[in-house]
């Protein structure tokens, strides 16, 4: 019988390191087992585990090289600058039915509004639950309660707010016709895609919270430092890089969300203003949309129909993710060269 | 053990004349060595000569380098203190003496308590919510409760096991603790006297002074901790409490930070917490032995490790458990 080599539980996830990589053995003892571990010792489930792993990463990334390669290509060949100044239209030509500037200013608004109400919302949750978190009932309530939020299809949360939104007193917050409140608007939309970025912040900044060791918080108390000095002064700048993940992971959600958009922006394909309010509450109390509600209503299956123009919008909101991750990335970098504790 | 002779009374009357009932700048509380005015009180004569006695506990270690202490002042009381967590007794009806101008010491195996006492001298132990405490605490002469912790915890300050400088640079550290609170008023220029102070106390000033931009989590283990013992030292404390400091680092950057607790007990009064006997030995010029939360002995470290009164103590310092 050979050696069975238990395998540790980390090993199987993850991205495991090429069994045959070729590695710089040291001269003397390269013989050694612990330098270039092969698979030949190990037991045959285990060997198949990691082919499998192996098989399952290369095929997604090829699915996501595949799902980038083509949007590229199609947007590239579709995409004409001025489709990002030209609003959309009606009419029976390619040229005449113009681009979709609405749409992007559109996703812009969301986002900006989205984020601005779930980050400030999201690193306040976190930072109580962490650093607070009594009484424990209320606590354990709202952990539940986020954890509830991120499981809720965001179609449902849409609806929800169409039933918020359209009750008279939140009237100001959207169009209003004789007494009867449309309930569709941006500042509707971004509210309840605020809580689809939500959980995804308080997620993050609790992470990075926790993993501030307990010796740290206290080495700010041992100074005299109050509990609100320390977090402001020491753990929210320590969990900047969770914190920018969160917001960036938020952002994506919001920009990337149609459910809502279409139940509660109204999904024209233009801004329509509310008259008679002043600039720039008259947009955001109006109808509108955004790239991904364009991209839905020019796919074929849309009123619109013009594939072309909906893999334009798509590839521009592929980037515009894929900008996000970067920017998620670069954060992340820079934090590392600020060090970090032994626990 | 002894008691306060009103020389030595009067003197913390001048060295703290409003005492520590109102909050404030903490007065300069250096004192000149050889000034034979303020060098009162020395405390029970601790024998120069070791190597006996050493011997015959069983306990060996290197030759104490250290000298006897030039002076010594009562500053905390620790007064039959006792200290659970839910319901389990960590530390049980302990009393010390806190001095400036020697290094206290507390000894033990893990889970002795030893810890949790040196957390209680700062109320660092009311962050946990199941520990009560019960007896007395007294900082000059003032029973800690009675302080605000914040404030308390500017004149008994503490340094961590783990090097835990925080993430920012190496000025900003200390800058830290000088700032109020959140507050990021105090400029740079003014600040800086206080931080090359703090800095050379710590005896880390020549190392870092050209690069005090340099964020602190990259500098080495030794001088983390040391910028730790500068970052306590910065609030100009009364007392430096100390738990295991060297038990992360190298040999030499033990060696450092060792020299310079010597050399700060003149300043402030300093209690260490060490697993480490030898180190205990080295330093120390009191030590307290505690033993599953009671205080077995406590006396001078060539006593203590020399020819120890207690059995357990006797058993525990030549290594017959720990």
């Amino acid at each position: 019988m050979e050696p069975v080599r238990t395998p540790s539980p980390q090993e199987k996830p993850g991205k495991p390191a090429p069994p045959a990589a070729p590695q710089p053995s040291p001269p003397s003892g390269g013989g050694q087992k612990g330098a270039v571990e092969g698979t030949a010792t190990w037991a045959l489930s285990d060997r198949i585990g990691l082919a499998i792993c192996w098989t399952l990463g290369l095929l997604f990334c090829a699915i996501a090289v595949a799902i980038v390669a083509y949007l590229m290509v199609q947007g590239i060949k579709f995409l004409r600058p001025e489709m990002l100044w030209t609003p959309a239209a009606a009419g029976f030509t390619e040229g005449e039915t113009g681009g979709f500037s609405d749409a992007l200013f559109g996703t812009m608004i969301v986002a900006v509004m989205g984020i601005s109400l779930a980050l400030p919302t999201g690193v306040a949750i976190a930072v109580w639950l962490v650093e607070y978190g009594r009484p424990a009932p209320l606590a354990r309530i709202t952990e539940m309660t986020i954890e509830a939020i991120a499981g809720i299809p965001s179609i449902v949360l849409a609806l929800f707010g169409t039933v918020i939104f359209s009750s008279t007193a939140l009237g100001f917050l959207s169009r209003t016709t004789e007494g009867v409140v449309f309930g569709r608007s941006f500042f509707a939309a971004s509210t309840m895609l605020s809580l689809v970025a939500l959980p995804l912040i308080v997620a993050s900044v609790r992470e990075g919270l926790n993993s501030i060791p307990r010796h740290v918080r206290e080495a700010s108390y041992a100074v005299g430092k109050t509990k609100a000095a320390t977090t402001r002064r020491i753990l929210l700048p320590t969990c900047r890089p969770q914190v920018a993940t969160g917001a960036m992971l938020g952002l994506g959600r919001i920009i990337g969300d149609t459910a809502i958009i279409v139940v509660l922006l109204g999904a024209t394909q233009n801004f329509s203003p509310v008259e008679g309010a002043r600039f720039p509450f008259n947009y955001l109390r109006g109808a509108g949309t955004t790239l991904t509600n364009f991209v839905y209503e020019a796919s074929p299956t849309g009123n619109l129909n013009q594939p072309e123009k909906a893999y334009a919008a798509a590839f521009v909101l592929l980037l515009m993710v894929l900008a996000l991750n970067a920017a998620v990335d670069v954060v992340h970098r820079r934090a590392r060269k600020v060090g970090t504790w032994s626990h | 053990m002894e008691s306060l002779t009103p020389n030595v009374a009067a003197q913390r009357a001048a060295i703290h004349p409003v005492s520590s009932a109102t909050p404030g700048p903490p007065p300069i509380r250096r004192l000149p060595l050889d000034d034979p005015g303020t060098a009162t009180e020395v405390t029970a004569p601790i024998p120069s000569s070791d190597g006996d006695g050493a011997q015959q506990s069983g306990f060996t270690a290197a030759k104490r380098s250290v000298g006897a202490p030039q002076f010594s002042i009562r500053r905390m009381e620790i007064d039959e203190v006792s200290v659970s967590y839910s319901n389990r007794d960590a530390v049980k009806r302990v009393s010390l003496p806190v001095r400036q101008g020697e290094v206290l010491s507390l000894i033990g195996p893990s889970g002795c308590g030893k810890t949790t006492l040196l957390r209680s001298l700062n109320r660092l132990t009311e962050l946990t919510t199941s520990a009560r405490l019960s007896g007395r605490i007294l900082l000059d002469d003032v029973d800690i409760t009675a302080i605000e912790p914040t404030l308390l915890r500017r004149r008994v300050t503490m340094v961590f096991q783990q090097p835990n400088p925080f993430p920012m640079s190496v000025f900003d550290n200390i800058a830290y603790v000088l700032r109020e609170q959140g507050s990021r008023r105090a400029r740079k220029k003014s600040l800086e006297p206080a931080v090359h102070s703090a800095l050379d106390r710590a005896g880390l000033l020549e190392e870092v002074k050209d690069n005090l931009d340099h964020p602190a989590l990259k500098l080495s283990g030794g001088q983390q901790q040391r910028l730790c013992i500068a970052r306590a030292l910065a609030a100009e404390p009364e007392v430096l409490l100390l738990d295991e400091p060297c038990s992360a680092l190298d040999p030499k950057s033990t060696q450092v930070i060792e020299d310079l607790i010597v050399k700060l007990r003149d300043d402030v009064a300093v209690v260490i917490v060490t697993h480490n006997l030898q180190q205990a030995y080295r330093i120390a010029d009191h030590v307290a032995f505690m033993y599953l939360g009671d205080l077995v002995e406590y006396n001078s470290a060539t006593a203590l490790f020399g020819s120890p009164r207690e059995q357990r103590t006797q058993d525990y310092v030549s290594g017959a458990f720990g």
